[in-house]
């Protein structure tokens, strides 16, 4: 079990939050342009780094904000 | 006027350790707006306005509490939602109602940083709730449709604390 700090509550339970993926996956400008495979790349692919990891969470049970964090995906360890 | 009923239809524990009673009807108005001095602006507070407690949520987001019935002497500028029927409230009383609440809810409510006041928004028992430390009692808002088996986890949670009660 992880204690993961929400920026507006504080260090609370994991289980009070929901998972977002990764973070700064920019929507395409014009997706009109782009081909099967980058909208595919767009839609499905994420950066799976051993180590730091900058993800998106919502604290569901809480305040119900969203919030970027950086966690290590060996350890655990939250950064910011 | 049509015939209300609550969602724990007003329940009453009072012989246990914890006196357990819902608290029927309260008005609830979900506030949403700028943030102004009004308004607890610290995450897990809230303020008193004569009989209302004003709950913050969020950032941008708060919760008046107040009798039943209604309430007109406050006005709010922004989204002001009645929201009364989402939630019910139970309230707890007794020497054991931290210890109790400590068994479903992994939030820190040693009265040293939940005093008097405080409120968390948190999951007891699994549901989502929202606490409220008043002077002489925790009241627990609950959504109707976990209320019965909060209800009935409080109960059965609260009996362990009558060992020590027997003579």
């Amino acid at each position: 079990m992880m204690l993961i700090p929400c920026p507006w509550c504080g260090r609370r339970d994991e289980s009070e939050f929901h998972y977002g993926g990764q973070a700064g996956v920019a929507y395409p400008s014009d997706p009109s342009t782009l081909s099967d495979e980058q909208w595919a790349k767009y839609l499905f692919f994420r950066d799976n780094p051993k180590g730091a990891f900058r993800e998106r969470w919502c604290h569901t049970a809480g305040c119900r904000r969203w919030f970027n964090l950086v966690r290590d995906t060996v350890t655990n360890e939250i950064h910011a | 006027m049509a015939e209300q009923n609550s969602p724990l239809g007003g329940f009453r524990f009072p012989e246990g350790p914890v006196t357990i009673a819902e608290i029927p009807f309260l008005t609830q108005i979900n506030i949403r707006k700028e943030p102004d001095s009004s308004l607890p602006l610290s995450a897990g507070t809230s303020s008193r306005s004569g009989d209302v407690d004003i709950l913050w949520l969020g950032p941008d987001e708060w919760l008046a509490v107040g009798p039943p019935g209604g309430f007109t002497e406050h006005h709010w500028e922004g989204s002001v939602v009645d929201v009364s029927a989402q939630r019910t409230t139970i309230s707890l009383r007794g020497p054991h109602v931290r210890d109790l609440l400590a068994l479903g809810c992994a939030t820190d409510l040693h009265p040293g940083v939940f005093g008097v006041g405080a409120c968390v928004q948190t999951t007891l028992a699994h549901a989502p709730v929202i606490i409220l430390r008043r002077e002489s009692e925790f009241w627990v808002l609950v959504r109707a449709s976990f209320a019965t088996h909060l209800a009935g986890w409080l109960v059965d949670a609260s009996r362990e604390f009558a060992v020590e009660a027997l003579p």
